[in-house]
């Protein structure tokens, strides 16, 4: 998969990945101009939805890019997969919820954050989580 | 993303009009001083620019009459938008207001429509065709000036806001080790965002042991701040700090129990003084008094 | 990636150089264990000021460490979380709750040595 300047496209299959997604990330988010406590936020929160994709999904991807909606300017970072999808969406959002040990999904953490969260998930089919960054 | 939208003025439309169009222009430019000259007469006759000195309001007056002419020939919108700025940035701090901005443009399109009107008025189609090529134009310069000045004096305002945010919270080493962050006022989440960051800087700056965040200050705080403040509580602790929070008010304590903020993550002391008391004793240290007050007093008006 | 761990006396310090891959970090964790047991340390320094970011894996994985070292009878700390660091990471959860952090080698080494003072000699597990 490929980036260009102002996307970052990885394919998650090692963990691996995951350093390269973060660090590509950030170069975007440094380009567009965000502060390094954003930037630490960008990071981690690409850093924790690639973990899952690893831990969880099937064909997962981390895709980021620029986006504006006058007069913002922000980031979105997307994890996408193609399956096994999460049964139970509220569960995963709550406070708390944890799989494998403490590693779990922490996706109440990404959503704290991120400054937009939104989570489709079909069971079978796979899932899209896309959170934004906006820029202050 | 700006690249694929170059914003082009001119319809691309039937031959003969961009006849009309070159006609237009070149009207415009032969007019150049005297229209300009009736232009920068009418803006002092309405008031506006009067932040500005006459030899300013010369400059400008031909810069934008240069650009607008230039924006009508070309059809490309970015140089007006970069100009727009930086014109904006110019004259914001010297008390310029939208109104009168949008005012200036607007009388210039009304100047150079009368001429148009007084130099073809014997020949209407040609004249209408012209008017036709000129209004989408002319009504695009107006709303990229206006937008570009009010962008520009929100960013001035928001950096502004943030400079205060800045000042009003300072991070005030004591001791050795020991920061006080006196909070006064309303928190919402962009300022408690900033005061984290602020402590957790002024932690590491100043080689902080403890950090007394005293909230005193503070009217209110609701379960988002709250929780926001053990988060900060926690991250001080990472970077090897206790944080103690003074002056919760018998009320803001309750509503953060009700909350369910879970307050034995945060070292609590009634005031200020007694936090740091508390500060001092996690520290090692002890406060003796040596010398009566007023014999200190004495010592030093004698030397 | 390796990370390069120096003994100092009767401590260890163990400073990370760049972002790890989680293999590193488990080779980190084996490598500290087996080296307090061969050198009978009284204690372990993690220096993380190069990692921009702490995810879940990295977090646990301290936690790991400071367990398996405690358990051959010495103490580990953690110095040199950036402040951005740390704020991301408490905002995921994960706080390194049982585990000593200090602002850096230095606090670190002072922490040490405050710590094993009071604790005396004598606690090696083998």
């Amino acid at each position: 998969m490929a980036s260009t300047e102002n996307e970052v496209r990885i394919s998650i299959k090692s963990d691996e990945d995951i350093l390269s997604a973060r660090q590509e990330g950030r170069e975007l988010g440094v380009r567009l101009g965000f502060g390094p406590s954003e930037l630490a936020m960008i990071a981690t929160a690409i850093s924790e939805l690639a973990r899952n994709l690893l831990l969880y999904a099937r064909n997962g991807s981390i895709i980021c890019w620029a986006i504006e909606r006058e007069p913002k300017k922000g980031i979105v970072i997307q994890a996408t997969d193609e399956g096994p999808g999460i049964p139970d969406v509220e569960a995963v959002l709550k406070d708390g919820y944890s799989t494998s040990g403490g590693l779990g999904l922490g996706l109440p953490g990404v959503r704290r954050m991120m400054d937009e969260f939104a989570i489709v998930s079909h069971k079978g089919r796979g899932t899209t989580v896309t959170t934004i960054k906006w820029k202050s | 993303m700006q690249a694929s939208r170059k914003r082009k003025l001119r319809p691309r439309s039937q031959s003969g009009s961009s006849g009309v169009f070159t006609e237009l222009v070149e009207h415009l430019r032969k007019n150049r001083s005297g229209l300009r000259a009736e232009w920068a007469r009418r803006v002092t006759e309405a008031q506006l620019l009067t932040a500005m000195s006459e030899d300013e309001i010369l400059t400008e007056t031909t810069s934008i009459y240069d650009n607008y002419i230039d924006v009508l020939a070309t059809g490309a919108v970015e140089a007006l938008e970069a100009y727009a700025r930086n014109l904006s940035e110019k004259i914001i701090p010297r008390g310029v207001e939208t109104h009168e901005v949008i005012g200036i443009v607007l009388l210039l399109r009304d100047v150079l429509l009368r001429s148009l009107l007084a130099a073809y008025q014997s020949r209407a189609d040609l004249l209408t065709r012209m008017l036709d090529a000129f209004e989408p134009a002319a009504r695009r310069i107006i709303v990229t000036v206006a937008a570009g000045f009010v962008h520009e004096r929100e960013r001035i305002i928001h950096e502004q806001q943030a400079a205060i945010r800045e000042l009003s919270t300072p991070v005030l080493p004591v001791r050795e080790a020991l920061l006080i962050l006196p909070i006064v006022g309303v928190i919402d989440p962009q300022r408690a965002h900033q005061l984290t960051g602020q402590l957790l800087r002024g932690v590491r700056a100043n080689r902080a042991k403890v950090v007394v965040i005293d909230v005193t200050g503070v009217p209110s705080i609701d379960s988002t701040v709250a929780n926001h403040l053990v988060l900060t509580v926690e991250a001080a602790r990472l970077l090897g700090a206790t944080a103690i929070v003074t002056g919760l008010s018998p009320e803001i304590a309750q509503t953060l129990v009700t909350i369910g903020v879970d307050l034995d993550k945060m070292r609590t002391v009634c005031d200020l003084r007694g936090g740091i008391e508390e500060a001092d004793r996690l520290l090692g240290y002890r406060v003796t008094r040596v010398n009566d007050p007023s014999e200190q007093a004495e010592q030093w008006e004698g030397s | 990636m390796q990370v390069p761990i120096l003994k100092q006396g009767q401590y260890l310090i163990a400073s990370v150089q760049a972002a790890l891959r989680d293999a590193d970090l488990i080779d980190l964790r084996d490598s500290l264990t087996e080296k307090v047991g061969t050198y009978r340390s009284r204690g372990v320094i993690v220096d993380v000021t190069a990692l921009d970011v702490l995810d879940s894996f990295a977090c646990r994985t301290l936690s790991d460490i400071a367990t398996m070292i405690r358990l051959r009878g010495a103490q580990t700390i953690i110095v040199g979380i950036q402040p951005e660091v740390a704020f991301s990471m408490v905002q995921l959860g994960l706080k390194l709750e049982g585990v000593a952090t200090a602002l850096d080698l230095e606090e670190g080494l002072e922490y040490m040595s405050r710590r094993t003072k009071r604790m005396g000699h004598g606690q090696h597990g083998k």
